[in-house]
């Protein structure tokens, strides 16, 4: 039969057009009716930073890759409960400074190598050992013989060449036997095998120390449930699953393939079209009047994250060493409002010091986190008022400009201050400005725990000379408690000892928590069941089709 | 024409030498230490800091690192970024794909672009010329975003008859969205320029020659008329696409697209400047060779220019 010349045109488009709109949905008809078994999905991602070596990886879009790719020595349940082993079999002590852990004698690596205990205290040792210039060294500091390794720079001004460390190997990590080794700390600190569920702590296969980190880190081998595949920059990373896991839950689908992007709003589009099976966090656009509920139905979650958001002090500024002006500061914020009109109520006003998803915090702790303009007028005037301009510095390369507009104005109608908000172009120049001690107002400042632990939040923010206290903050009387804390035993006597570290922290008022972060996270019809961990990451060996 | 080719060719290498110079003494001059941010709300550690200052020869003079980079550059060697990956993968890997873009964008604007100038210069006053008028109008003051957004969301989320954004293999089909959408503004510009263009030229003598020596119609335009009048709108078409890869950034993203633009972003806020300066060193070139071969086109399209 004949089809005349325009007749045939004419089909041509059409199956163009069914083409382009078949090509839209395949990806989800393809696994309608599959089983998870050999299910794949794509998620939503970041490029990350840098080559995905643990310990020098700081940031989320890294980070979470080497979640699922590493198991360390404890996890950390989804529900923010006390961590339970995961490659140990056991971690003994009996005074929390000598730690014998014991680990599992049966798990992989993901290129067939066992996991000895030497490939925890070689990483350990590589990471915590200065010329290598590791990002996340100082987690190793509480281990003994840290600072024979790890030396800083003398004048502590400015990098300038540290003296070369005399040795290469920290005197507390003894390796017993292929199964057993042994850490002794610096001072006995009860916390300390909770920590060890962060990525730092990881162990590295002996193809690591053979190559160069970065080559290791472009073709990482983990010993966690998911196995890297490839990594194309800036569109893709494919993750399979590790059949040889033997800890814990076995991943259920068969291949994940994590999208690079570099818009939010272009990976909630591709969710809502189903083009995309998750993504962490929908983008404020989407927030506004409840729209991504509309969206998604009951594919919308929320969870809650164990992030704070906090304005600092600069205690380094005479102007603000008047306990009774920050306190004003506090009481003049009504941080439900600022919640409801910039997040629309989608994160809660703070109201504990330490954030209440981790383990030994009271709950509404922060006396001085509540709404009371009387009183925060009052102790103003007992100040003798404020001099000069109070400025509220945010760094403008992120979405704080709204916020921290509302908390000033909100400080200036109540105190009558001549208060407002700037913005510093770039998180850099904001960091090297708070570094440099030279803020010359509050800051904004966000803590995310490392692992849940109160401890957590108390050390690195408010004791003196702590890794985040950037404020300058110094009371003897913390310093003294917290430490009696991290030299207790027991953790429920660490817990009791910070409790009342927290009480006296509130009498300064350091810094204003403000409120506490939410995820507002979404997934394709394709997901029929998943978990969230404790920190808001997709829980990867959870997911079912 | 040969030696004029040559004095253009030596031409490019003082404003090669000049623009990468400005551009790498602007980003080193943006404020701020690189390694501050870069552990999140914990001081990074001094040896971190330092080894990687060390590493990248950030505490030397800003020439003696510009004249380093410049000896690599010479040697096909492009640098690397703080992360540790070659700038040259970067390259490779990027500047397909924003050309792909700004390529498709071209087409389409020059399509409908002098298609719609042609229609409503022959009949001016027209309903087709009114509609043609407001609807420039509308693209030019829209900012790309908007019109990227909302084309997105409609045709993408709402009618799903396109993907929302665009796949690793970068499909031509998956490209017409964001290559309208990158195109439009420039494409109303086209519209406008060839409209005036053609007719101011309708009214010429050679024209009404040519009608008078019985010239069918379709010869007179597409011959005589149009050859003529596409010069000013060759200008802009050739000059546009270098505009078009640069300014790629904001519809790379909406479309996440794998381009040159996220790269740039990001290497001027972590003041990676050998990044910045071999990404912007291949866009003027593009600017460069563009150039030239648009003052070479001139001569094909009018006889009467000579090149000495």
């Amino acid at each position: 039969m004949r089809v005349s010349k325009r007749a045939s045109g004419a089909i041509a488009v059409g199956a163009a057009f069914a083409l382009v709109a078949s090509g839209c949905s395949s990806d989800s008809e393809s696994n309608e009716g599959g089983n998870s078994a050999d299910g794949a999905i794509t998620i939503h991602g970041v490029q990350p930073e840098n080559p995905l070596v643990p310990a020098n990886t700081t940031e989320t879009g890294g980070g979470k890759v080497i979640d699922w790719m590493w198991t360390g020595l404890v996890e950390y349940p989804n529900d923010g409960s006390a961590p339970r082993n995961a490659v140990a079999e056991s971690i003994e002590t009996t005074d929390s400074k000598v730690f014998t852990i014991k680990i599992k004698q049966d798990t992989k690596f993901h290129d067939g190598t066992v996991v000895k205990a030497k490939n925890f205290v070689d990483a350990w040792n590589w990471a915590a050992y200065s010329p290598n210039g590791v990002q996340g060294a100082s987690f190793f500091a509480d281990i003994q013989g840290f600072d024979d390794v790890n030396k800083a720079d003398p004048d502590g001004e400015g990098p300038q060449q540290a003296p070369e460390p005399t040795t290469d190997k920290m005197s507390g990590l003894k390796v017993v036997d292929d199964w057993t080794f042994e850490v002794t700390l610096e001072a006995p600190t009860a916390v300390w095998p909770t920590k060890l569920g962060y990525s730092a702590y990881v162990p590295l296969p002996d193809a690591f120390f053979t190559q160069k980190p970065e080559d290791f880190g472009r073709k990482p081998i983990g010993n966690g449930p998911v196995k890297f595949v490839s990594w194309e920059d800036n569109v893709l990373i494919k993750l399979t699953r590790f059949d040889d896991y033997t800890l814990r839950d076995k991943m259920k689908i068969k291949d994940v393939d994590v999208k690079l992007y570099q818009d939010e709003s272009a990976a909630y589009s591709d969710l809502v079209s189903g083009n995309l099976d998750w993504v962490e966090q929908v983008p404020v656009s989407a927030l506004a009047g409840d729209k991504w509920k509309q969206d998604l139905g009951d594919r919308a979650i929320t969870t809650t994250t164990p992030i704070t958001g906090i304005i600092a002090f600069p205690v380094y500024d005479k102007r603000y060493q008047d306990v009774r002006l920050r306190k004003a500061v506090s009481l003049s914020i009504n941080r439900q409002e600022v919640v409801d009109k910039i997040f629309f109520g989608t994160r809660p006003p703070a109201t504990s010091w330490a954030n209440p998803l981790a383990p030994g915090t009271v709950d509404g702790n922060c006396t001085v986190c509540t709404y009371n303009p009387e009183e925060a007028k009052k102790l103003y005037a007992e100040a003798g008022g404020f001099e000069g301009e109070m400025v509220f510095y945010y760094n403008a390369d992120s979405s704080h400009k709204e916020w921290m507009e509302a908390v000033a104005q909100q400080v200036k109608t109540t105190l009558g201050v001549e208060a407002r908000a700037e913005g510093m172009p770039t998180f850099a120049v904001f960091r090297q400005a708070i570094n440099a001690k030279q803020m010359k107002g509050p800051y904004r400042a966000a803590w995310q725990q490392d692992y849940p632990d109160v401890e957590n939040w108390i050390n690195p923010l408010y004791v003196t000379g702590g890794s985040s206290n950037d404020g300058g903050y110094s009371n003897p009387q913390v310093d003294a408690l917290a430490k009696e804390a991290g030299a207790q035993a027991d953790l429920a006597a660490s817990h009791a000892k910070f409790a009342e570290a927290v009480k006296l922290i509130d009498a300064d008022v350091p810094a204003l928590p403000i409120y506490y972060y939410a995820n507002q996270a979404g997934h394709s019809e394709k997901i029929k069941k998943l978990e969230v961990t404790a920190v808001g990451e997709l829980d990867i060996t959870s997911v079912e089709l | 024409m040969g030696r004029y080719l040559l004095r253009r060719l030596l031409q490019l290498v003082p404003v090669f030498i000049g623009t990468t110079f400005l551009i790498y003494w602007l980003v080193w001059s943006v404020p701020g230490d690189p390694f501050a941010g870069k552990c999140g709300e914990r001081r990074c550690p001094e040896q971190y800091v330092a080894f990687m200052t060390e590493k990248y020869q950030l505490d030397q003079p800003v020439l003696v690192q510009y004249a380093h980079y410049m000896q690599n550059l010479f040697q096909g060697d492009f640098g690397e970024t703080f992360s540790g990956r070659s700038v040259n993968d970067i390259i490779v890997a990027a500047y397909p794909n924003t050309l792909k873009l700004a390529l498709v964008a071209l087409a389409i604007e020059a399509l409908i672009g002098i298609t719609a100038g042609v229609l409503t210069g022959l009949r001016r006053n027209g309903f087709l010329d009114n509609l043609v008028l407001v609807s420039t109008l509308f693209l030019i003051a829209l900012p790309v975003f908007v019109i990227g957004f909302v084309l997105q969301w409609l045709l993408g989320v709402q009618w799903g008859i396109v993907r929302p954004t665009v796949s690793s293999e970068m499909r031509l089909t998956e490209l017409l969205v964001p290559g309208f959408v990158l195109g439009s503004a420039s494409m109303a510009y086209v519209a406008r320029l060839a409209r005036t263009s053609i007719a101011e030229n309708r009214r010429a003598d050679y024209v009404r020659t040519a009608i008078a020596k019985g010239l069918p119609m379709r010869r007179v335009v597409g011959v005589h008329l149009l050859r003529n009048s596409l010069i000013p709108v060759v200008t802009l078409l050739g000059t546009d696409l270098g505009a078009l890869m640069g300014g790629a950034i904001v519809t790379e993203g909406i479309f996440a697209v794998n381009g040159i633009g996220r790269e740039v972003y990001r290497a001027i806020v972590t003041k990676e400047s050998a990044t910045v300066v071999s990404i912007v060193v291949v866009l003027v070139l593009v600017y460069l060779v563009m150039n030239l071969l648009v003052d070479l086109l001139y001569a094909a399209l009018d006889p009467r220019i000579r090149y000495e």
